[in-house]
């Protein structure tokens, strides 16, 4: 058998693992550590890992010290949420579009994409301030959603259209055969059967948005109540010191809803995220 | 199915095209026009000409594009080892697989700003892990702040930066190595190849495409990282860590110099094309390259 290892091979994987999770993962793991000590041993030298006086006081505190907590952590997930539905509002027609049609001028619409991708928002920031000062959006839930949305979707486009593309071209004739329309056979046909291609896109929209509030936030918001989770955090940092223990149990309660459901939707996670590797 | 001037393609392109006109394509040429005004936050402005792109080049700001540009080399070169190793080791016939490619995300599933706040504890000199760490097996004599000086701070930004990336890259180059047919493997191996000249001859020349597909993509994404500096350092200690975004966005946002800022924009967006033309010549040079040796 080609993929057999001697014993030592194996330790020596194992051990490669182990330091590659270890760089991965000490940052979380140093997160619950602290945010299980009491502040005075956050703040004490030498360093020690484990200490005695360990308890989930934080967990209870920070309900009542960060108010917003809750606040930020249904914020985050409304902004990232409108902000998917609106990508793939946009994403899927289009996708459809330049997979499905041969057309003048979509080979200049799929470039116009590409060249899209690489503008990030900072470069952007000052129009797109003026934009949303103009429009009244400032301060507003828009303001964080729109341009969200809009940096996903030239991303999202080429993602769905590799899933249209597998779908069988009888499918459409069938229907249109039987007198159909061809907005109704999107829908009704198509759709159904691109589902899973769509969940992969949604999850792929949702998680960058999700990833990437904190600029839009910083920039374009100034109302509290409507931040969410890494801008209603970052306020620990303006303080005179740091309170390290509870930002750290405030982050880890804020990230859990996702992590959970990332543990459940691994499989569309990774599929977006490796799609088109293959076909290079 | 054929018919004549057939609208329906074009209209499913509408919504897509509109969001992006707006938001994108507007603010783009936008840029463009500022960056030739004086434009602030008091309304008015009056065109004037390259002066804000004379006075850019009187500070220092060949040194902010020469560091913009280590820092991504040094980032992106970092990623995709990292993400080779990665990928490697979850390739290979190991039992507990699956654990391991879960355990393997979340840097890239949290929000950036929350990991880096949990970056900003680790290197905290009087308390921090890192520094508590090294002292205790002596690596450090004393206590050591990451981020007050000038070489650790570059470092420990760009090391935050490819913890970020790592599980993104180590995905993808997954996917590219268990795209190599499992035959050529197996017929190296009769031949009596053994595991590393495998993965010389056969693994990488198969996977460069994806390699430098990877890069590319990697280098824009890291040339545009913005909240991991900011909230580490806002670019300090004495400007060590301001690349062209933390540059461009202390410009215009925090001091409201709306027309420098925009000229600062345009300077990446320059810098950024330049750096592209370049590495896609190249790609298609190692690609005839890889295409003559097969």
């Amino acid at each position: 058998m080609i993929n057999k290892y001697r014993w030592y091979e194996k330790l020596g994987l194992y051990a490669a693992v182990a330091v590659f999770l270890a760089f991965i993962l000490a940052p979380f793991l140093e997160a619950f550590l602290v945010s299980l000590r009491p502040l005075e041993a956050v703040f004490r030298s030498p360093y020690r890992i484990i200490t005695e006086d360990m308890s989930f006081a934080s967990y209870f505190n920070i309900w009542v010290t960060v108010p917003g907590l809750p606040r930020y952590i249904f914020n985050s997930l409304l902004i990232s949420t409108a902000a998917t539905l609106l990508a793939l509002a946009c994403i899927i027609p289009a996708a459809y579009s330049v997979s499905r049609f041969n057309y003048r001028g979509r080979d200049l619409v799929l470039g116009a994409l590409l060249g899209v991708n690489m503008v990030g928002a900072t470069v952007l920031i000052i129009p797109l301030y003026k934009l949303m000062l103009g429009l009244g959006l400032l301060n507003t839930y828009w303001a964080m959603i729109i341009p969200g949305a809009a940096f996903t979707v030239p991303v999202g486009i080429f993602l769905m259209r590799s899933y249209f593309m597998r779908v069988p071209k009888e499918l459409e004739e069938a229907a249109y055969v039987d007198g159909a329309s061809r907005l109704y056979t999107l829908w009704r046909v198509i759709l159904p059967v691109a589902a899973p291609g769509i969940v992969v896109v949604a999850v792929t929209v949702f998680l960058s948005t999700y990833a990437q509030q904190f600029l839009f936030a910083l920039t374009f918001n100034s109302k509290d109540e409507l931040h969410p989770l890494p801008i209603g955090l970052f306020a620990f940092f303006g303080r005179e010191r740091v309170v390290y223990n509870e930002l750290m149990a405030a982050s880890l309660v804020g990230i859990l809803p996702v992590l959970i459901a990332y543990v459940f939707l691994q499989k569309y996670i990774v599929a977006g995220l490796t799609a088109g590797a293959v076909k290079e | 199915m054929k018919r004549k001037l057939d609208a329906f393609p074009y209209l499913l392109l509408i919504p897509a095209l509109v969001l992006t006109a707006i938001i994108v394509a507007w603010p783009l040429i936008e840029t463009f026009r500022l960056s030739f005004t004086n434009a602030s936050l008091r309304p008015g402005e009056k065109y004037v000409g390259f002066e804000n792109y004379v006075e850019i080049f009187e500070d220092d700001f060949w040194e902010v594009i020469a560091r913009t540009f280590v820092w991504m080399f040094i980032g992106v070169s970092l990623k995709i080892i990292m993400g080779l190793i990665g990928a490697t080791l979850l390739n290979a016939a190991l039992p507990g697989k699956a654990l391991f490619r879960l355990l393997v995300m979340p840097p890239w599933i949290v929000p950036v700003a929350i990991g880096v706040f949990m970056w900003t504890w680790l290197y905290n000199g009087q308390f921090g892990m890192i520094s508590g760490v090294a002292q205790h097996i002596g690596l450090l004599s004393g206590p050591f702040e990451f981020l007050a000086y000038k070489q650790s701070s570059f470092i420990a930004t760009i090391v935050t930066d490819v913890w970020v990336g790592t599980p993104l890259v180590t995905l993808y180059m997954l996917a590219a190595m268990q795209s190599v047919p499992r035959e050529l493997y197996e017929s190296a191996w009769t031949d009596g190849a053994g595991r590393l000249y495998r993965f010389r001859r056969i693994t990488l020349p198969l996977i460069t495409p994806a390699i430098l597909t990877m890069a590319l993509l990697s280098a824009i994404w890291t040339f545009n990282s913005f909240e991991i500096i900011w909230i580490l350092t806002e670019g300090g200690p004495r400007g060590a860590t301001t690349t062209m975004i933390i540059d461009t966005y202390k410009t215009a946002i925090s001091r409201f110099k709306f027309g420098e800022g925009a000229a600062r924009a345009v300077m990446i967006l320059i810098s950024m094309s330049i750096f592209m033309v370049i590495y896609v010549i190249m790609m298609a040079r190692t690609a005839r390259k890889l295409g003559a040796q097969a």
